[in-house]
């Protein structure tokens, strides 16, 4: 990706925000984008701004979520849904390769690499990108390239919202990674009362940006975005205890909390499939009924499951105390081992989502500040 | 390059070697593809029985043979029940190597123990034949090999080959003894007085049951052999080898690409708390 260009922010007005899509579809991209679904806010084919969420509020909690309506007219002002980026790039199943036998017993393999236009996703979160980041370092900056997810990613054309409204899950600000959207975005938009402020990140977002002649945004309009910004970090009231907690953790191994928040966990795998750094899948074979043919998959898999660390007769983690140890001490301290930083980037939807309102922040303080 | 896709593979030949334990020796139908691959002792290819999935599985002939390559498998599962029941003109799917293999080269010039419990001698018998075929690289040969079992011990004759080789020793312990086992009976740690080990001169492999791995480590550091001498073979759950679906996931590393074989100081801080 280019560096960002230095191009003073433009003006969007709300009602224009169709125009943007429209560029984008004529530029070649399916544009994705928040809508509201059965209760949630959801990201799925976007043709129309109608369409995204206008005057929607989210209320959100340790196993709460629900949504209201403000009756106003902006379309972001709203924290994040279940999921965003990930499933768009590293889908829940992917077909990997298909195995066909002739009916001389020899065997065929036929990669089915993803097909389709790029995609453009609208409304990405500054957490959503830090997460984008480590997703792109697990599948294609090892030695191992993964060129399914390149194929998905490679084009991908990110318009970022700065989050205006964040919710009481969120905790982004102090692991860094937001409100505000610094860098991995083609376009960001912070949204104000009657339309966006527009800054590009890409020379082929200056590109897009020239075509919908823009007015230059007014000094009154970009500090009004930077002074949301800052309320949205102040608004804030969740944390971890630290950017970096591996050492911690890691002295904490045998802590009885590790056992207690056994008791209150289903292991039902939430957290870990709306988390949009968790990377597990796990290899599927489907054969077809003639024999000859075999699709061979990849579908998301929780560190949560008994199958996850099973190996000939004997399962590494037996218990709901060692997977949820395994969670916590992997994604905030062995990931800074293998990924240079945290796997959590604030975004608090396992918090949301766990049906028994486990909060990650609570569970790592009482880990690292216990007893450590 | 697609790291997921499997190449074609066909069985050359099949072997029983014990009721449950089989090896397959494979042959890369496409001659491109053999001429591309080579592999060190200790690293493991995807071995796919059709229509079932993958399984990994340590490479057991020697790195100078790279055209027919040997898997010992034991029957556990799904695949490796139905790799069991393949016969010579049979296909499979394989890709590999993958994984870091023994450290063979910096083993050179010392005197090599190499101790393994159960089926844990497949990833190291590539390492045995290894320095037998290369005797004059290695100071003294020490195999210490344990079973729960007598009649779990497979190669019994190349055992006793390799006992009548200069310089080599061979130690074999079971759990369980036998009418027909005239070796030590007990634990396989229990051994390591009579290997008379020369500690500072020492590299060592291990390869088996992480319990047996965890009394051996510490019965080699008492007797002075340093902790960045002794290497492990590490088992976890495998289903990408490319560490990418994190089932292997151990402390900093992915086993199926930053080991198997780990110098024992990197898994140190895991090593003995279960449940990782």
């Amino acid at each position: 990706m280019t560096p960002p260009v230095p191009l003073p922010p433009r003006f969007l007005p709300r009602a224009r925000l169709q125009h943007l899509l429209d560029a984008l579809a004529r530029a070649g991209f399916r544009c994705i984008g928040p809508q509201l679904r059965d209760g949630a806010v959801v990201y799925d084919t976007l043709e129309s701004a109608q369409a995204l969420p206008a005057g929607l509020r989210d209320r959100q909690g340790p196993g709460a979520y629900d949504v209201t309506d403000a009756g106003d007219a902006r379309m972001f002002a709203w924290a994040n849904g279940p999921q965003a980026l990930k499933p768009w790039l590293f889908v829940p199943r992917e077909v990997l390769w298909r195995a066909d036998r002739g009916a001389d017993g020899a065997l065929a393999f036929v990669p089915a690499l993803p097909s389709g236009p790029p995609l453009a996703v609208i409304g990405v979160r500054a957490c959503d990108l830090a997460a984008l980041a480590l997703q792109d370092q697990q599948f294609l900056h090892g030695a191992f390239p993964d060129p399914y997810y390149a194929r998905r990613r490679d084009e991908l054309f990110l318009v970022a919202v700065d989050c205006s409204h964040p919710a009481a899950t969120c905790f982004c600000a102090s692991t860094g990674d937001g409100p505000a959207a610094s860098a991995g975005f083609d376009l960001v938009l912070d949204e104000l009362d009657d339309g966006f402020v527009v800054r590009c990140g890409t020379e082929r977002a200056r590109a897009l940006v020239a075509g919908l002649d823009l007015v230059t945004a007014s000094p009154a309009q970009v500090d009004a975005a930077r002074r949301q910004s800052e309320r949205a970090a102040r608004a804030q009231t969740r944390r971890l205890p630290g950017r970096n907690l591996r050492a911690a953790l890691f002295a904490n191994l045998e802590h009885p909390r590790w056992a207690e928040v056994a008791e209150r966990c289903l292991a039902c795998g939430n957290c870990t499939a709306v988390c949009p750094t968790c990377f597990c899948h796990a290899a599927a074979e489907a054969p077809a009924l003639d024999g000859a043919h075999s699709e061979h998959a990849r579908e998301w898999d929780s560190c949560f499951t008994r199958g996850h660390s099973y190996i000939h007769g004997l399962t590494v983690r037996p218990d709901t105390r060692t997977r949820y140890r395994q969670w916590l001490v992997h994604k905030l301290g062995a990931w800074h081992d293998q990924f240079g930083r945290s796997g959590c980037v604030g975004c608090g939807r396992c918090i949301t989502w766990c049906p028994t309102g486990i909060d990650l922040t609570v569970e790592a303080a009482a880990i690292c500040a216990e007893g450590g | 390059m697609n790291p997921h896709l499997p190449q074609e593979a066909e069985v050359v030949e099949r072997l029983q070697e014990s009721p449950t334990i089989f090896t397959l020796r494979l042959r890369l139908t496409s001659a491109a593809a053999r001429a591309a691959y080579h592999f060190a002792p200790g690293q493991f290819n995807m071995i796919y029985l059709h229509g079932v999935g993958e399984v990994p599985i340590s490479i057991v002939s020697d790195p100078q043979d790279e055209t027919v390559l040997g898997h010992t498998i034991r029957v556990v599962g799904r695949v490796t029940r139905g790799l069991a029941a393949l016969r010579p003109g049979d296909r499979v799917g394989l890709r590999g190597p993958y994984g870091r293999g023994w450290p063979l080269r910096e083993a050179q010039g010392h005197d090599l123990l190499v101790v393994t419990g159960g089926l844990g001698c497949a990833p190291v018998v590539a390492v045995i034949n290894y320095a037998i075929l290369r005797r004059t690289f290695f100071g003294k040969l020490t195999i210490i090999q344990g079973v729960k079992h007598a009649e779990e011990l497979i190669w019994r004759e190349r055992y006793a080959y390799w006992r009548t080789l200069p310089n080599t020793e061979v130690l074999l312990s079971a759990d369980h003894g036998g009418p027909l086992w005239p070796w030590h009976i007990g634990l396989v740690t229990e051994v390591f007085d009579r290997a008379q080990i020369d500690g500072p001169r020492t590299f060592v492999m291990l390869c088996g049951p992480e319990g047996m791995m965890r009394a051996a480590v510490a019965q080699l550091t008492a007797r002075g052999v340093a902790e960045d001498h002794i290497y492990l073979s590490m088992e976890r759950n495998m289903q990408c080898a490319v560490g990418h679906c994190g089932h292997c996931q151990y402390g900093p590393d992915f086993v199926c690409k930053d080991g198997p074989v780990f110098a024992y100081p990197r898994v140190k801080e895991l090593f003995g708390v279960r449940g990782f």
